[in-house]
Parts: structure tokens; sequence; C-alpha cells
């Protein structure tokens, strides 16, 4: 009986499929429509992978062009060979930044807001109250830039350092009220009292009890967070002075190298290896954005479902 | 969100002063609460530079200069903004919120749109390829974009040059004065780009959410697929849309910083299209050559404050349409 109903659910469930929906003609415009979009959003990754792609001598004959007259991978070689005055490799150096700050952010990042988000779970906790007034607060007022910035840089002395680079971005009140709602709706309040009555302290069970079942929520905060350090350039523009190669991340470098590229170069030593030839400059550019992009272009779509369940998460209200 | 104002109406028992529990909780939360300290209520507590005047004591910290070496100078930093530079502060106003009333607009109704007509699409495939092809932008930083925008418009170049070569039509510079009718739409453009499969994918969401046997019913009422739109999807996106409209207005003074500063390459021949409260507070103290930190700090702290406002009064608003959708 169940299993007939079920059946009968299913046909009605298909049938309604089929005629609530649209008229073929109205499919197909929208279909058009979406294919159109997408290439919208494809499109310029695309061309950029190409322009890194092609030969000098096209750009100069043919500028950026979608097929051009003549391909090379010169644009990677002469990137690869970016040395600063060390003799290390620029390019190296600031992928190698990028995921270590990437890294280092994300761990620090997930340690604060989980915390923050577990205690603030606690229906028990004395401080509840005060704490969460003092989260919200910075989520409709902020210190502005001029403020932040003369703080970080005059007490906490943050300039040229890497960790001006991640301490600013490691947490967000929007981040943490996501996961304190994700405990306060997932993790069951019998687990936690059975940890205390066995006699564990709150800092075992939160991370014997709580975080292995928390896995789902924490990856989609870790994932908001990789993005958005790999990402990051203003950050670096803020605090990193441009005679501190040496730190750049990725996002960094393209902002600097925007008006001229020689300027990583220490230029006399890569002038004399290569006997004279100028930089392909034009398509040295693109190759970086390149190297910045592809990392990201090819591992979201793996993660986009992670996104999503951050999305909805943090729309519930707790 | 946790409702701030009064407490729980039930009389609670005493609870004894400060468990063992409470301690332990306070020091797991204790780095994060120290953080809080440090990144969001000093910076705060360094708004009252926009009320001194700052002079530098050499040999000394920041601290101190402005504790006891400025003086207050109650609202003569403001005066700055409204009198002697006066073109500017409307010039940056209108723009910062000119722009945001526009991406408001545009970021509600489009998405929506897209969203319904995506989940009416027949194949489910084509839905989430190009579902995933339109989030792309999200996961790209403006200097990337920076450089997208740059592979079209560059003057020598550029597609779009290139291809007005072509057709028989002149190149235009533009990044220069000459195109500065244009960068209003392109900026536009680009929000929209960046943002709308995001915003698509939560709408999205709350779509899938809805209860199709509303729309059996409603199918067996004879209604018609507009109707089941008007009168079934969008009531029910009402929470959603009320919700990011709020977390939208309440940022009407903040500006999408990376979009104007990074596609825009800071032309300065494009600075009266670009030129939001954020991009003035970055370029002041950053490319210009005597940054005065009091009226700098001026403008930041009208910024917080009607941010703030902004904020609260959407809120109010929403709270007296609708009470459950209110954020707080």
């Amino acid at each position: 009986m169940a299993r007939k109903n079920k059946q009968d659910a299913q046909l009605v469930s298909d049938g309604m499929k089929r005629f609530n929906a649209i008229r073929p003609s109205t499919n197909v415009l929208y279909s058009i429509i979406f294919i159109l979009l997408a290439l919208m959003c494809v499109i310029p990754v695309v061309f950029v992978i190409i322009i890194s792609f092609s030969a000098e001598s096209s750009i100069s004959k043919v500028g950026y062009s979608f097929h051009p007259t003549e391909w090379s991978v010169n644009a990677y070689q002469y990137v690869w060979q970016l040395r600063d005055a060390a003799g290390r490799s620029n390019i190296l150096r600031a992928f190698l930044n990028s995921v270590g700050i990437t890294v280092v952010g994300t761990v620090i990042g997930l340690a604060l807001i989980s915390t923050m988000g577990y205690v603030l779970s606690r229906r028990s906790f004395r401080l509840r109250g005060v704490y969460t007034t003092l989260i919200f607060i910075p989520m409709i007022f902020s210190g502005g830039l001029l403020s932040t910035y003369v703080v970080n840089t005059q007490i906490l002395g943050l300039r040229n350092t890497y960790w001006a680079m991640i301490l600013p971005l490691a947490c967000s009140s929007f981040y943490v009220i996501i996961m304190r709602t994700f405990f306060a709706t997932t993790i069951p309040d019998e687990i936690i009292e059975s940890g205390k009555v066995d006699g564990a302290s709150q800092l075992r069970i939160f991370l014997q009890l709580v975080l292995p079942i928390s896995l789902p929520a924490l990856a989609t905060i870790a994932l908001f967070l990789t993005f958005a350090y790999w990402n990051d350039w203003y950050q670096a523009s803020l605090y990193i002075e441009t005679n501190r190669r040496d730190l750049f991340p990725l996002q960094y470098m393209l902002v600097n190298i925007e008006q001229n590229i020689q300027y990583l170069t220490n230029n006399e030593s890569f002038m004399s290896a290569d006997s004279g030839t100028t930089l392909p400059s034009e398509t040295m550019r693109m190759a970086i954005v390149v190297i910045a992009v592809v990392p990201i272009m090819f591992s979201y779509p793996f993660f986009q479902k992670y996104f999503i369940t951050g999305l909805t998460i943090g729309a519930v209200k707790g | 969100m946790e409702k701030l104002s009064g407490a729980s109406k039930v009389p609670r028992k005493r609870k004894p002063r400060f468990t063992l529990d409470d301690m332990q909780l306070f020091l797991l939360s204790l780095p994060t609460l120290v953080w809080y300290l440090l990144f969001c209520y000093l910076p705060m507590f360094g708004l009252m530079i926009a009320f001194k005047k700052y002079r530098v004591a050499p040999g000394k910290g920041f601290l101190w200069s402005l504790l006891y070496n400025s003086e207050w100078c109650g609202l003569d930093n403001f005066k700055f903004l409204f009198a002697n530079n006066r073109a500017t502060t409307i010039n940056m106003f209108r723009n910062t919120v000119g722009y945001n009333a526009i991406f408001i607009v545009l970021g509600v109704v489009l998405p929506v749109m897209l969203a319904i007509m995506i989940s009416n699409l027949h194949s489910q495939r084509l839905a989430k390829i190009t579902q995933t092809a339109m989030f792309l932008p999200h996961f790209m930083s403006w200097v990337v974009v920076g450089y997208f925008v740059f592979s079209f418009l560059s003057t020598d170049n550029g597609l779009v040059n290139r291809l007005l070569i072509r057709f028989g039509g002149s190149p235009v510079k533009w990044y220069q004065k000459e195109a500065l009718p244009y960068w209003p739409y392109f900026l536009v453009f680009l929000h929209i780009w960046k943002t709308i499969g995001y915003s698509m994918v939560v709408y999205l969401a709350s779509l899938n959410g809805i209860d199709a046997s509303l729309y059996e019913a409603a199918v067996i009422d004879g209604a018609s697929k507009w109707q089941q739109t008007k009168y079934i999807t969008i009531p029910m996106l009402k929470n959603i849309m009320i919700i990011m409209f709020i977390m939208a207005v309440g940022k009407i003074f903040n500006s999408d910083f990376g979009l104007f500063y990074r596609t825009t390459r800071n032309s300065n021949s494009l600075t009266s299209v670009f030129l939001t409260l954020d991009v003035y507070v970055y370029n002041s103290i950053f490319n210009s050559s005597r940054p005065v930190y009091g009226y700098i700090s001026a403008a930041g702290f009208l910024q917080s404050v009607l941010g703030c406002i902004t904020m609260i009064v959407a809120n109010a608003i929403v709270r007296k349409v609708d009470n459950e959708s209110a954020l707080f």
C-alpha cells in the first residue's frame, strides 16, 4: 500500500513536470539566454588564456585576439625567468606566498571562527548575551579604513609582515554566526552533556565530540576563507610597501605589474642573460593572470555545493 | 539572528556566579575575543581622530600623539568636507549612493528573474552547467577582472578597438576622458556580471525549498505559469528578497572598492565617474602627498555612522512590514 502511494506520488510529480512545464519554444529561448550568459562569464578567462599563449608578434599585428596568428609559450618561460637580485624566482616566491598565506590564514580563521561559534551556541554560557552584542556590533558599525590602517600599522606593527595579510581577514561576524547557527541546530545537547558527565573539559568536548561531526560546516567556512585569502590583494596594497617584493602574493604582484613589468626584474641581470631581447610584457602579464586564476577555475566547480550550503545556513536566523 | 532587545521574559533562576564551565568556554573564546578587540573595537576607538586636530609628536607613538598631542576640535574636520571641498564631497556621495541604488534594484530584480527562469529549464543538465559557469566571476578578484576588462578595452591591443578599426570605426581611448560617458554603464555591467551568479544561487536555494504541492494545487485550479510565478513563487521568495535588500541597503554608503578602483585602473581622467567614499579615503591616504588624517577620518566617520543608521532604519521598516524577515 505504502509503495503504491509512493509510486502514485512519483507519477503525479512526473505528470506535473510534464504538464506544468514551460512551452518548448520558451524553453529554447531560455536555453539560449542562459548559454549566452554562461559564455559571457567564461569567455574572459578563456580570452586571457589565449592571450597568454599568443606570440608577441601576433599581438603587435592583430592585437589581443581569439585566434592569434602565432602561438607561443614564451611568456611562461620569461615569467619563470623573472629573478630578484638574489637570483630567486619572483613568480615562485609570489605563488608560495599566496599558498602560505591562504593555508595559514584558513587554519587560523577556522580556529577563531569555530571556537567563537561554539561558545555562542552554548545556551548556558554566562556571558552569552554580552558576546552576542559584541559580535553583532561590528556587523553594522566599523572604524573605517583610516582608523583600521593606523591601528594596524602604528599600534599592532603589522606593516610589511605576512600577518598583515592574514590576521585582518581571519574572522568575521558573518562566519561566526553561520557557525553558531550550525552548532545550535545540528549538535544535540545530549552529546555535550554526555561529555560533561564523563568529566571532559569544554576544550575536549569541542575538539573530540563537536568538531568531528561538524565537518560540513567547517568545510564551508574553510572554503570561504581559502578563496578570500587567495584572491586578496587589498590587504597587501594597504600594508606591504612596494619595495618589499619578497612579501607579495600573486594578486598584489598583478597590481604592481599593471603599468610596468620591468619593475619586477632586476633589469641588468635579466637583459644580459638574454642578450638584449625585449620582454614580451603583454603576454607575460596575462600569463601571471592565468597562474593566479587557474587553480580557482579548476577547483571551484567541485566546491560549489559547499558554498551553497553556506549560503543557506547563513540565511537561517538562529 | 538573536533578538538582542529584551532578555528572555521568564525570570531565570539565579545561576552561580561563574562556573568552571563558563570559565572553560571563556578561555576557548579568548583568542577570538582578542581578535575582535584588536581588529574591530580598537579601530572604532580610533575614530576619535575625526574630532581631533591630529598632530604627530616626534619620537612618540601614534597613541601618544593622538591622546596627548592633538587637541579636540569639535566638528572642524567635517567643515572641510562641506565647505572647502564641496564639489568633491557631493560627487563622491552621489556616486556612492547612486551606484549602490542601481546595484540594489538590479541586484534583486535580475537574479530573481533568472533564478525563476533557470528553474524552469527542461534540461537539468543545462541548468547545472550554466549555473556553474555563471558562478565563476564570483571567484575572481577585481584585480583579475581588471585584466579581463583591459584585454577588451586596451587602447592599442584591446579587442574592442581592434574590432572598431576593422569595421571602419575609430578607436576610443577607453581609459581617457573621452570614454567618460561609457564608464557608468561599464561599472554597472561589471558589478552585475560578477555578482549575478552568486545571487541567483541564493534565490535558487530558496526556490527549491518551495512546497511542490502549492504548484500542483495551482495547476488544478488552472493557473497559468505566469500566475503561478506571481502568486506563489514571488510571495514565497519575499523573505529572502527582503533580507538581501536590507543587507544591501545597510551597505549603501560602502562601495565595492575593487570594482571602482581596479577595473578603471584608477585612471585620473575617469575619477569623477568612480570617486566613491572608499576610493576617496584610499586615495587620500595612499596617493596624496600630504594626507590630513582629520579630514579623511571625518569622511570615514560619516560613512560608518550613516551606514549604521541606514541599516537600523531599513531593518525597522522591514520589521513593520514583516516581523519574521527582520534581520535583528
